[in-house]
């Protein structure tokens, strides 16, 4: 154990890429966890998952064009979809449903396809993995997706705290919401461009097949547990920065994939979390 | 003037009519009935009323100083709200967004408000709580007290008693009554219990085949001569 500490600590000293990967790690927990908490109680969950196959469509766009800095191109696609999506799933909720499903799958197959078809690399299912599961991607950021990254995450930050008293409303009860004059759609497209951004960000982090399991898992423990709103915010927060963590350091030392040792330490808090959520009895069963 | 007036209001969704050539009106201090068959489109005109269902042709009036999105709404429960990690304080509370305006977070005097209305129905106590954990008569109180935050002068109510037990339902509209005999609060109910709303309200619309409105009183004259039996059986179907 000791052992792996001093690996640790010489791996955080020694490389400064392995820091970056901590800071950009933190604050894309913190980001997804907080908006979470809200897309799984507007059972919006599916939406984030359709978006992170979206992503994974643009992101071999830009391969395929040679985009030097893929960042921005992914974000503007992911957030027109996402716009796109939430307009849909408004109207008719089998209609939304379906339409996530389609156009989750068609980027996922379009994306291959290109990938197949116009890519040079020789090591093709290796960048499709990376891609998919983020293998080693967060290990890779160059400086200015680091400073972009923070940059989003602030922009996120301010965001969900400067109208969290809104978006509890609107998430909460929508139709009263609007009925009093609260401008519930606007709010809702504010989340659509806020979960795009953070869907991008997290990519990275896990890769694409991976993003949901970051945004839903820690507000889902935290719910087993917490009984309002905020507490379930914070906690679930607190939770996901701190899993995130986890995970990084376990895969650094042990050398696993960093977008599944996150996840999978994410399933373990939820496991503990249902644990004492039964045994509190705050929960009903 | 009138608080509220409907003329030639026609109803539907997504261009499909459900009923047309509304005309009513509330005033000040009425508590107003809203009966009808189910699928008759009460929630629609509710929803019309509310802004949330554009109106197929006709107008909505708001007077007496009464802005449209001040009108405090009762919505019958979704699956949501029904496990939502919320406490009875942030919902409450949360009655209060829309006059936020552009402001992030809540003042004293909301919070001040909030408190009043939770003590108004009864829930200090729980206020603290956690809504999914309350019994079904205690969710609805702490719906009515949200509703309470966001008005001062009228009151939706979308079948408030529904899937009560019958104590929290006589409690239920006693309350009501209260907010409306107390503190003048205009009540506009869509309700199918006849039986209470002959006993509460004062003026009655009914919609479905044949459409009335008028007095309680005009009410009970007219099903009198229609045969009671006949008419109730009908409403509570």
């Amino acid at each position: 154990m000791a052992e792996a500490f001093d690996k640790l600590y010489t791996y955080i000293t020694e490389f400064p890429f392995v820091r970056y990967a901590l800071i950009v790690g933190v604050l894309i927990a913190l980001c997804s966890s907080l908006l979470g908490v809200t897309l799984v109680l507007k059972r919006f969950s599916f939406i984030g998952d359709g978006l992170s196959h979206v992503a994974f469509g643009a992101m071999t766009i830009a391969a395929v064009v040679k985009l030097t800095n893929s960042m921005p191109l992914i974000l503007c696609i992911t957030v027109i979809s996402a716009v796109l999506l939430l307009r849909t799933g408004k109207n008719a909720k089998i209609k939304g449903d379906a339409a996530v499903a389609m156009i989750s799958v068609s980027a996922l197959a379009i994306g291959y396809l290109l990938m197949n078809v116009f890519s040079s690399s020789s090591n093709l299912s290796g960048d499709v993995c990376t891609t998919l599961f983020g293998s080693t991607s967060i290990l890779t950021l160059s400086t200015t997706e680091v400073w972009l990254c923070i940059a989003l995450s602030a922009v996120v930050l301010a965001v969900f705290v400067l109208f969290y008293n809104k978006v509890f409303s609107v998430t909460f009860d929508e139709d009263f919401a609007r009925a009093t004059g609260v401008k519930a759609s606007l709010y809702n497209l504010i989340l659509a461009v806020v979960i795009a951004v953070i869907i991008v960000l997290a990519m990275n982090l896990v890769g694409s097949l991976l993003i949901s399991a970051l945004v839903i898992f820690p507000a889902l423990s935290a719910m087993r547990v917490f009984k309002s709103f905020k507490s379930v915010t914070v906690c679930s927060a607190v939770l996901s920065v701190i899993c995130t963590l986890l995970g990084i350091c376990i895969s650094i030392v042990y050398g696993t994939p960093v977008g599944s040792t996150i996840v999978a330490v994410d399933i373990a808090a939820f496991a503990i979390f249902t644990v004492i959520g039964k045994f509190s009895g705050r929960v009903k069963p | 003037m009138a608080l509220l007036t409907c003329k030639e209001l026609c109803i539907g969704y997504e261009g499909r009519e459900i009923l047309h050539g509304l005309d009513f009106s509330a005033e000040q201090g009425d508590y107003l009935c809203i009966l009808g068959e189910n699928g008759s489109g009460k929630s629609t005109l509710m929803k019309t009323i509310l802004g949330l269902v554009p109106a197929l042709s006709g107008e909505i009036v708001f007077g007496d100083g009464l802005k449209k999105g001040e009108i405090g709404y009762l919505p019958q429960q979704t699956d949501v709200q029904r496990d939502f990690p919320a406490s009875v304080k942030e919902i409450v509370l949360s009655g209060c967004a829309s006059s936020l305006g552009l402001r992030p977070f809540y003042s004293k005097a909301h919070k001040k408000l909030a408190m009043d209305n939770i003590e108004k129905m009864g829930l200090t106590e729980l206020k603290n709580r956690c809504y999914r954990e309350l019994s079904g008569g205690q969710q609805q109180r702490v719906l009515l007290a949200r509703a309470l935050c966001a008005t001062q002068k009228a009151l939706l109510l979308d079948e408030p008693v529904s899937g009560l037990d019958p104590n929290a339902t006589a409690n239920m509209y006693e309350l009501v009554q209260k907010l409306n005999r107390d503190d003048g609060i205009t009540v506009i109910m869509i309700s199918h219990d006849i039986q209470a709303a002959l006993q509460y309200a004062d003026k009655i619309l009914h919609i479905g085949k044949s459409v009335f409105f008028g007095s309680r009183d005009e009410y009970l004259a007219k099903i009198g001569k229609a045969g009671f039996a006949q008419q109730g059986g009908a409403d509570n179907g």
